[in-house]
């Protein structure tokens, strides 16, 4: 555990490598959250990765908790799904993606992406579960691709599309 | 409003004129959208409010589209238990939005060649019909429909999923292509089986008369898609109308003309001991009727038999059936006393073309 280089106070929770294009020369740079923030280097949402990530392990763990799903919309679970085979609200594609793969490429084919017609919308406007549908998927390969600032960005984007909606 | 179903009972829809492409084998082409409202939940997680709410912004999108005077609003949820069975008969709505409950309805237009569901297993459902196989004009005006519906409301859609419904095997175009078969060669050649297999092979799915969950009576046949992801829906129609039904059709006329040169007097028999039985029953169940009636109509169509056209035959699948039996009579009958009103109605059609 390193001490903040800039205010010598807090924990260094924030480390970067910055490399200077004439020298090649690596700098490495260990701050604390705020100094961070103040130099305008990372968003002041830090601690939403955490969300993030345990949201995401939730979502892609194996197949006993997979029954436990839960769409935060409806409410629905992915067992009360098996059981009547009709979900809950549109919500629940995304709530349930992993698991519910597989049983459409079953159900249709090895078809796993539309291809056909795309509704205009109200007034040209995407409608909004696709925009939602979309920056899920955005944050999912954000995080991934362990680029993190882009997670919290979009994580961002997630909140106040469903602020919206509230 | 100028159409009720009383008057629905008196008059054969279009989509069973016999006229079309292949009508001597293709009794109709029906196509239908699932769609579903973007902001609400589907049904099963749907509230009475949220229900009602989806109900009224679609009938209000639906009154402003120009479907022509004809058309004809039924309030499923308040509608007479008769009445409702009526509409099943005529495909007019499944037997689940008929015996489902809370708010629900449909709108019929274009003489029984649309109608537009509400709150089924999907918030929308729009289904239209034709005589024959007349699969192009039917996507063109089903899809025209959906536009019109799509400008005035916003429905759920998943750049991924395509259109999002409440079965996952509907997601994506949310279309479903079927086409009713009269297939009774094939069942007397013993060749369907061969049939039921290819078409499993290529993922269709072969339904009764009313569609899911019903069994195939009187060699007739539904043919329906399974894939609705993955595929256009231009793909979905185009493959039905030039490759799937044109080889079934072929399939179910060889058979034909098989029998016409090594079995006539088989056939002939099959064809005038359905006549005879129609014309001088006097207890008829539905189930021998529809057996009896496809007889018939392989006769018609085959021009052996020439003493009844297409479009009465139609007729009197149509008003054979229970609810249609009990409109016409004007009262409730019970399972015996339909049987014999059934096999009144028949002999009285069947004796005044003699």
């Amino acid at each position: 555990m390193s001490l903040c280089q800039r205010c010598n106070k807090a924990q260094a929770t924030v480390h970067l490598l910055d490399i200077i294009p004439e020298s090649d020369e690596k700098r490495e740079r260990h701050l604390c959250e705020q100094c961070a923030a103040e130099e305008g280097l990372t968003t002041q949402k830090h601690e939403s990765i955490n969300e993030i990530l345990s949201s995401l392990i939730k979502q892609s763990s194996g197949a006993p908790q997979k029954q436990d799903l839960t769409c935060s919309q409806c409410g629905m679970t992915f067992r009360e799904f098996r059981a009547n085979g009709l979900l809950g609200c549109p919500n629940d594609y995304l709530a349930f993606e992993k698991a519910l793969m597989p049983l459409i490429e079953r159900a249709h084919n090895g078809g796993d992406r539309h291809v056909g017609k795309v509704p205009q919308g109200v007034g040209g406007e995407p409608p909004r579960y696709s925009k939602l549908a979309q920056l899920r998927r955005d944050l999912r390969e954000a995080v991934d691709a362990e680029d993190y600032e882009r997670a919290a960005t979009i994580r961002d984007d997630i909140q106040d599309l469903e602020a919206d909606d509230g | 409003m100028t159409l009720t179903i009383d008057e629905l009972v008196k008059r054969v829809g279009a989509w069973l004129g016999g006229e079309g492409p292949y009508a001597d084998i293709v009794i109709s082409s029906r196509i239908r959208l699932a769609r579903n409202l973007d902001g609400f939940p589907f049904l099963s997680k749907s509230s009475d409010s949220d229900r009602s709410q989806v109900y009224r912004v679609l009938m209000e999108s639906i009154a402003e589209l120009e479907l022509g005077e004809d058309t004809l609003v039924v309030d499923i949820e308040d509608a007479d238990e008769l009445d409702r069975q009526v509409l099943v008969e005529r495909h007019l709505i499944s037997r689940q939005h008929a015996e489902g409950e809370g708010t629900r309805g449909v709108a019929i237009a274009n003489n029984e060649q649309c109608a537009l569901m509400i709150n089924e297993e999907d918030h929308l459902r729009i289904q239209g019909m034709r005589s024959g196989l007349q699969l192009a004009c039917l996507f063109e005006e089903v899809n025209r429909i959906d536009n019109e519906i799509g400008q005035r409301v916003r429905y759920a859609f998943d750049r991924r999923w395509g259109y999002l419904t409440a079965c996952p095997t509907n997601v994506g175009t949310g279309i479903r292509v079927s086409v009713m078969l009269h297939l009774p060669a094939l069942k007397l050649t013993g060749q369907i089986e061969q049939m039921f297999r290819a078409a499993k092979e290529m993922h269709l799915a072969v339904r009764g008369l009313y569609g899911e969950g019903t069994d195939a009576v009187g060699d007739f046949f539904q043919v329906s898609n399974q894939t609705t992801l993955g595929q256009t829906e231009k793909d979905i129609v185009e493959e039905f109308a030039s490759e799937i039904i044109p080889r079934i059709v072929k399939f179910e006329l060889t058979a034909r003309e098989m029998l016409e040169k090594d079995r006539s007097a088989l056939l002939d028999d099959k064809i005038w001991r359905a006549w005879g039985t129609l014309e001088n029953a006097r207890t008829m169940s539905s189930d021998e009727t529809l057996f009896l009636l496809s007889h018939l109509r392989m006769g018609v169509n085959m021009g052996r038999c020439k003493d009844i056209d297409l479009t009465r035959l139609n007729q009197l699948f149509l008003r054979s059936q229970p609810a249609h039996l009990q409109k016409l009579e004007g009262r409730r009958l019970d399972g015996e006393q339909r049987s014999v009103a059934r096999a009144r109605y028949l002999r009285s059609i069947l004796d005044s073309h003699n």
